[in-house]
């Protein structure tokens, strides 16, 4: 039920935690990796400090979690944008540590955690592979899950054995709060048998992963915003949800959200942020003024200045993400300028990129940058997109009509693009 | 449609095609209709019944559950397997692949009916095969190498009625050093990517037997450097 989760008082936080000696030395010995590993130039030191502490005390996340109220948020997509978002909310609280800049394996969230150590609050994004773990680690107040679907699934691993892991976790922690879209099956599947759920109805675009229900294995051919299934799985009533850009709250006010960031998909992150904070005692009004301060998200949706031209930098890594990022693009008629690599995070398999209806680029100017332009090149040559190929992603965006331009990368691309246009951030 | 038009089906795009395997549709019918060729794609979803008078078919990969049903679909409608025995061509990707073998079974271990379109039957590896694939296809059906990707847990038996689609010469397809199988118009196969955006004879292999007669060539530089690009990047992996 909503709202029937509010801290008694202040967490019990506020002072130094009393960490075991190991732990101590362990965050001690990371902090000066990280801390090389930035003079080194080899990292900006979200990770790695947080991985040797890990390696000399395993039990650190436990330790550093012990006393604050945390909230996890995972996702396959707008997990980022979403954790800053609560993070911003809940900074009306209190100090807040959190892993901003995305790095969300647990050294990167060990990380946040040993930067802040006084902080009362952690917001941490979590890899969706790793959230059964951190809930086991952390015991957090609040778990916000925004939505599933396939992505990089050679590293991944199939998207109906990630439901289920959720599921088996978060039955076991009955503490914790669920915030979950029940505009998306396989993440209801997910909540459904947590002891308390704040539901909010945020659908996004893509359904493909749909076809079978997550629960008895049969078809499931309804369809959104509201269904239900011959098994009972049905899409519970919703505490909160989004009609268009109107909030509707638990008290059924109709709240119009006017975001710093474009886009549905972010309509659907600040209302689980939303619903999140408020979850834990920020008042809506507070809530909704730090959400909707929030314009950029690690470098995302920014403008960059670049002689003639106004580059703005999206990132989309999958399917669903590029079904947003479509409907975005569509109010604009500029340049548009993609960047695929495929190493790391991004997964090697490029045949997403085939379950991206590019034929909506057509009559646009089109570039293919990135390692994989040639994936991306004969993509848009079957989809019949007139474009170019380009290995020098700058020398591309200089050579395009003065205006503006859209950036739209995959991860890896993304932070090499970031750090090309500003090197000094 | 017209007598010649070249139709298409994609089968139930809404349980299978996990890989971006429903792309396989977009190339065989941008493939005739650039060479003035009219084509068209009927997708065909769960639950609706299955044409038979298409000229070919294109089933793609899928997770476990969405299998079984798949597989449970295409059996109780007739459509495709009578489809198959008017000689209609029919391209099965990984999951898709499985299902028209004899049985398959999923990772949990349960034991399924496949279509019996192809002289296959499936069991589940020990471990998931994740990874570029390189293939030598068999010198009768085509001459350049087969490149991909391929994502599964099978391990895929070939009986005395199929011929492999060619060997293996990096990764892991049916687990015996071979790649996919070939029985009359019917390939099946573990590379995704989609397999056709890769291997373009693949596709005009598939399309001269649905038209029954060779098709001039389609040169596409894009297509070409692809190709060199993952051929390279495989063989110095290898």
């Amino acid at each position: 039920m909503f709202g029937s989760r509010l801290p008694a008082g202040p967490p019990p936080a506020g002072g130094r935690f009393r960490l075991p000696l190991r732990t101590t030395v362990a965050v001690a010995v990371g902090a000066l990796v990280a801390r090389s590993s930035q003079l080194l130039r080899a990292g900006n030191g979200g990770t790695i400090g947080g991985r040797v502490t890990l390696a000399l005390q395993p039990e650190a996340l436990e330790q550093l979690g012990r006393g604050r109220v945390s909230v996890l948020v995972t996702g396959t997509n707008g997990k980022t944008t979403t954790t800053l978002m609560v993070a911003r909310a809940l900074g009306a609280l209190g100090e807040v540590a959190t892993n901003s800049g995305g790095a969300n394996l647990p050294g990167g969230m060990l990380t946040a955690l040993t930067r802040q150590p006084e902080a009362p609050y952690a917001v941490l994004e979590v890899d969706e592979r790793f959230l059964p773990h951190m809930v086991e680690a952390l015991r957090p107040a609040a778990v916000v899950l925004l939505n599933l679907s396939r992505d990089q699934m050679d590293r991944v691993g199939e998207l109906r054995n990630t439901e289920r892991s959720w599921r088996a976790a978060l039955e076991k922690c009955p503490s914790t709060t669920v915030v979950a879209n029940c505009g998306d099956i396989l993440v209801t599947s997910a909540a459904l048998d947590a002891r308390s759920v704040v539901w909010v109805s945020a659908p996004g675009a893509w359904h493909s992963d749909d076809g079978s229900c997550p629960r008895c294995g049969a078809a499931l051919r309804e369809r959104q915003p509201v269904w239900s299934h011959e098994c009972g799985f049905a899409r519970p009533g919703p505490d909160w949800s989004l009609d268009g850009n109107l909030l509707v709250t638990p008290a059924n006010d109709r709240i119009p959200l006017r975001l710093g960031l474009p886009g549905a998909a972010n309509l659907a992150n600040a209302a689980l942020a939303l619903a999140a904070a408020t979850s834990l005692g920020v008042p809506l009004d507070e809530a909704l003024l730090r959400v909707c301060s929030v314009s950029e998200v690690s470098g995302r949706y920014r403008v960059v200045e670049r002689d003639a031209h106004s580059v703005r930098l999206l990132l989309a890594k999958n399917p669903a993400g590029w079904a947003e990022t479509l409907s975005i693009l569509r109010d604009d008629s500029g340049p548009v300028v993609i960047a695929v690599n495929a190493h790391g995070v991004d997964g090697r398999d490029m045949s997403w990129l085939w379950d991206v209806p590019f034929e909506q680029l057509r009559g646009r100017t089109v570039v293919a940058s990135g390692e994989r332009a040639m994936d991306l090149a004969v993509r848009l040559t079957y989809a019949e997109v007139q474009h170019t190929v380009s290995s020098d992603l700058l020398a591309a965006i200089d050579r395009l009509p003065a205006g503006p331009v859209d950036v739209v990368s995959n991860y890896t691309a993304f932070l090499e693009l970031s750090r090309k246009l500003a090197p000094h951030d | 449609m017209t007598e010649s038009t070249v139709s298409i089906g994609l089968l139930l795009p809404d349980l299978l095609g996990t890989y971006g395997d429903n792309g396989n549709a977009t190339i065989l019918q941008r493939r005739l209709l650039w060479r003035g060729v009219a084509a068209e794609v009927v997708p065909v979803g769960f639950g609706d019944p299955v044409p038979s008078t298409l000229d070919i078919y294109v089933l793609g990969g899928g997770e476990d559950t969405c299998q079984a049903l798949a597989a449970r679909h295409l059996l109780d409608d007739t459509g495709l397997r009578r489809a198959a025995g008017q000689g209609a061509v029919i391209l099965g990707v990984c999951a898709g692949y499985q299902i028209l073998g004899e049985r398959f079974a999923s990772t949990a271990g349960a034991m399924e009916r496949g279509l019996g379109l192809l002289d296959v039957a499936t069991v589940p590896f020990s471990t998931r095969s994740v990874g570029e694939m390189l293939c030598q296809p068999d010198a009768g059906l085509l001459s350049e190498p087969l490149t991909g990707f391929e994502n599964h847990q099978g391990r895929t038996t070939l009986g005395p009625d199929v011929r492999p689609l060619g060997r293996v010469v990096h990764g892991k397809g049916n687990g015996d050093g071979t790649d996919g199988v070939v029985q009359g118009r019917i390939v099946g196969t573990y590379l995704h990517g989609p397999v056709l955006a890769r291997n373009p004879d693949l596709a005009d292999l598939l399309l001269g037997w649905a038209v029954g007669t060779q098709l001039a060539p389609l040169e596409l530089a894009e297509v070409a450097e692809l190709r060199r690009q993952r051929l390279a990047g495989v063989r110095r992996a290898a």
